[in-house]
């Protein structure tokens, strides 16, 4: 399949963009600076890029605690979410999501979650208002391993198909749910489970953009056209631990480095872009300074930018009480 | 204007609502029924006590969603639905199931508006029975209401009669934030004057069923037609009640009630809830805290003792509220000051 020239350019700079702003925050975290948990995404950036390029703002994804890639590769804007981390008053949620929260409903991203298997009922529920509403939007439910195992995610598996629902589930695999690896939480395997609701299966390299754009293209196409769910089944490798300050004890030595060295999504990508002639390297390092500025002031901004107020604690609960 | 049960108020209510707003969809267990039956009927049901019962024939299977017996992952669906441009009214059958699906309602769609800064509306309602007098038993008896009325983000209603039930619902349906409504199992078959257009009760604001000079009783649900059946009693013996009925747990309206404890200076609170962190408590805190000068008398709770509900008649009869345990307690707080005395 060919890919539009303005798609390869901005998928570049999205997965670009995901990897500074982990990375930064990987150093920021470390200064005690940003409160509470993070869960970063490095390593992971071609799933969630590969996929929401296929989707427009009247799609809906929900994501995981693992959803700053997620964010950032739908659209949700760098500098708001950057503050949200900081929990100040410019963040995306005024500082009272966090991490774990970030949201834009404008851009059809229904949240991070900090729970595990909370997003995929309520994909179901997305799916079915552009289904109800006839707007052709699809629903995407990304999650990992973990919530694979989480009755909520199997209920929903059942419920999509049973409704013939436009939702693709797209189980992130990156091997360890928390700190316990998938061969030994897993049961049976998730294409199985795919076709034991009865619905297709499809996986792919997620270190490989144009792999998961592909066969994401293909399930959310399947969606689209009433067709009923399918499952997306993504190979990666999570480049940190389950969170910031997760010293990795479960993990042999060398792993993470392999995945560094031979499956850096990004240097793949230059690698068949540049190779292909589609695009070269001087317009890929121009995007590279570009992200790194941008991840730069938003850093700079967030540090700077106001605290909540004392009256920022009770508003919001409702919309009238 | 005409006489109806307080299934048919539940169902007019419905019914109106889905007619003035395409975006209010009906999902849960048997809400029609019947699909996929060997009879081949859809709509054999209408909810497992016949609420919905006609809904599915009128509006369509692109309105009415029969659910798998999934509570997590349809609860949800609502939740996630209404999110995004719906307005979901899920039954969730028996309360006691909440148990399946908790996560969707006290950590997805109570929170949302809050944790995303605002941006986000959640017009969910979730309908459930409750309550014990069924010989129903442990899980399908419980009055859960104080479960719900402690997580920010939701509301509460408990409708005590089929007039309160129509108003209460289409408000709950128009109303933009996700509420939980509950309505006990044993008044399905209550009847009343209800009109037959729409109409909507505010939340947050209580209704006085009758006022008195002498004690204050607040009650929930079914037991406000029991504290009146109490009232009377005790208005034949010369004392004078007034009868809260608050309508919404959360909002609670405690100006009316302390109010009313600042005009009679005796309280009376029936809950038919577990008595640990119920309303009773609740209330009693309330009352304690901004009205303490106006007792005349401590504060009685009328409230079943802390175990499951029971099953065998006897036992359940023995563990609910009733009126003669209300008259009494009434008779206690006025008594107070003459037991002191003496």
């Amino acid at each position: 399949m060919q890919i539009a020239r303005e798609t390869l350019l901005r998928s570049y700079r999205a997965m670009r963009t995901i990897r500074d702003f982990e990375e930064r925050l990987h150093v920021e975290f470390a200064t005690g600076e940003i409160p509470g948990f993070v869960h970063l995404y490095c390593g992971e950036e071609a799933s969630g890029v590969g996929v929401c390029a296929n989707l427009t703002d009247s799609d809906t994804i929900s994501s995981t605690h693992r959803g700053h890639g997620h964010c950032i590769a739908k659209g949700v804007e760098v500098s708001g979410m950057m503050a949200e981390i900081y929990g100040k008053s410019t963040g995306v949620c005024r500082g009272k999501g966090g991490s774990m929260h970030i949201a834009d409903l404008s851009r059809g991203m229904l949240g991070a979650n900090g729970i595990v298997g909370g997003g995929p009922p309520l994909m179901c529920g997305a799916a079915l208002s552009h289904k109800v509403l006839k707007d052709g939007g699809v629903a995407v439910a990304f999650y990992g391993d973990g919530a694979s195992n989480e009755g909520s995610t199997l209920e929903s598996l059942n419920l999509a198909t049973v409704w013939k629902l436009p939702v693709v589930f797209v189980v992130e695999d990156n091997g360890y749910g928390e700190a316990t690896g998938s061969s030994f939480a897993v049961a049976g395997t998730q294409k199985a489970r795919a076709e034991g609701f009865g619905m297709p299966y499809m996986e792919c390299d997620g270190s490989d953009f144009f792999a998961v754009h592909q066969t994401a293209g293909e399930a959310i196409a399947h969606a689209r056209a009433g067709n009923g769910p399918v499952m997306l089944h993504v190979h990666l490798a999570r480049w940190y631990g389950h969170f910031e300050g997760d010293a990795m004890s479960y993990r042999a030595a060398g792993e993470v480095a392999e995945a560094r060295r031979d499956h850096d999504c990004l240097v793949l990508f230059r690698r068949k872009v540049t190779e292909a002639g589609l695009l070269d390297d001087a317009e890929l390092d121009a995007i590279d300074e570009s992200v790194r500025d941008e991840i730069e002031s938003s850093v700079v901004a967030a540090k700077a930018a106001p605290l909540p107020e004392a009256a920022d604690l009770l508003a919001d609960v409702y919309v009238r009480y | 204007m005409s006489k109806k049960s307080f299934r048919q108020a539940i169902n007019e209510a419905l019914r109106l609502e889905m007619r003035r707003d395409p975006r209010v969809i009906l999902m849960g267990e048997d809400v029609a029924g019947g699909q996929g039956g060997s009879a081949g009927t859809v709509d054999a049901w209408g909810g497992v006590l016949g609420v919905t019962k006609g809904l599915y024939t009128e509006f369509g299977p692109e309105r009415v969603f029969d659910t798998p017996i999934t509570e997590a992952s349809y609860i949800g669906a609502a939740a996630g639905a209404a999110a995004t441009g719906l307005r979901p009214v899920a039954e969730l059958m028996f309360v006691d199931f909440v148990g399946c699906c908790l996560d969707q309602i006290m950590n997805q769609a109570a929170k949302f508006r809050y944790m995303f800064g605002g941006k986000a509306r959640t017009p969910l309602v979730i309908r459930a029975m409750f309550g014990a007098g069924f010989n129903a038993a442990a899980q399908h008896s419980q009055a859960l209401y104080p479960l719900f009325t402690h997580i920010p983000g939701l509301k509460v209603v408990i409708p005590s009669s089929p007039y309160e039930a129509k108003g209460l619902l289409i408000e709950a349906i128009r109303d933009d934030d996700p509420v939980i409504f509950l309505e006990h199992k044993v008044m399905y078959d209550d009847e009343e004057e209800v009109p037959d257009e729409a109409y909507t009760i505010p939340f947050g604001e209580a209704n006085l069923t009758r006022e008195g000079d002498d004690v204050t009783i607040v009650a929930f649900g079914r037991m406000v037609k029991l504290a009146n059946e109490a009232a009377d009693r005790l208005e034949r013996q010369g004392i004078g009640c007034t009868v809260i009925d608050p309508r919404t747990t959360s909002p609670l309206d405690r100006d009316t009630i302390l109010d009313c404890v600042a005009d009679t200076g005796r309280l009376v609170i029936v809950d038919e809830s577990s008595p640990r962190c119920n309303m009773a408590a609740d209330i009693s805190a309330l009352v304690a805290e901004e009205a303490f000068d106006a007792l005349k008398a401590p504060i009685r709770r009328v409230i079943p003792p802390h175990t499951p509900v029971p099953f065998a008649s006897v036992l359940e009869a023995l563990y609910l509220p009733d009126a003669a345990k209300i008259e009494a307690a009434v008779k206690a707080v006025m008594n107070h000051n003459v037991t002191e005395a003496a």
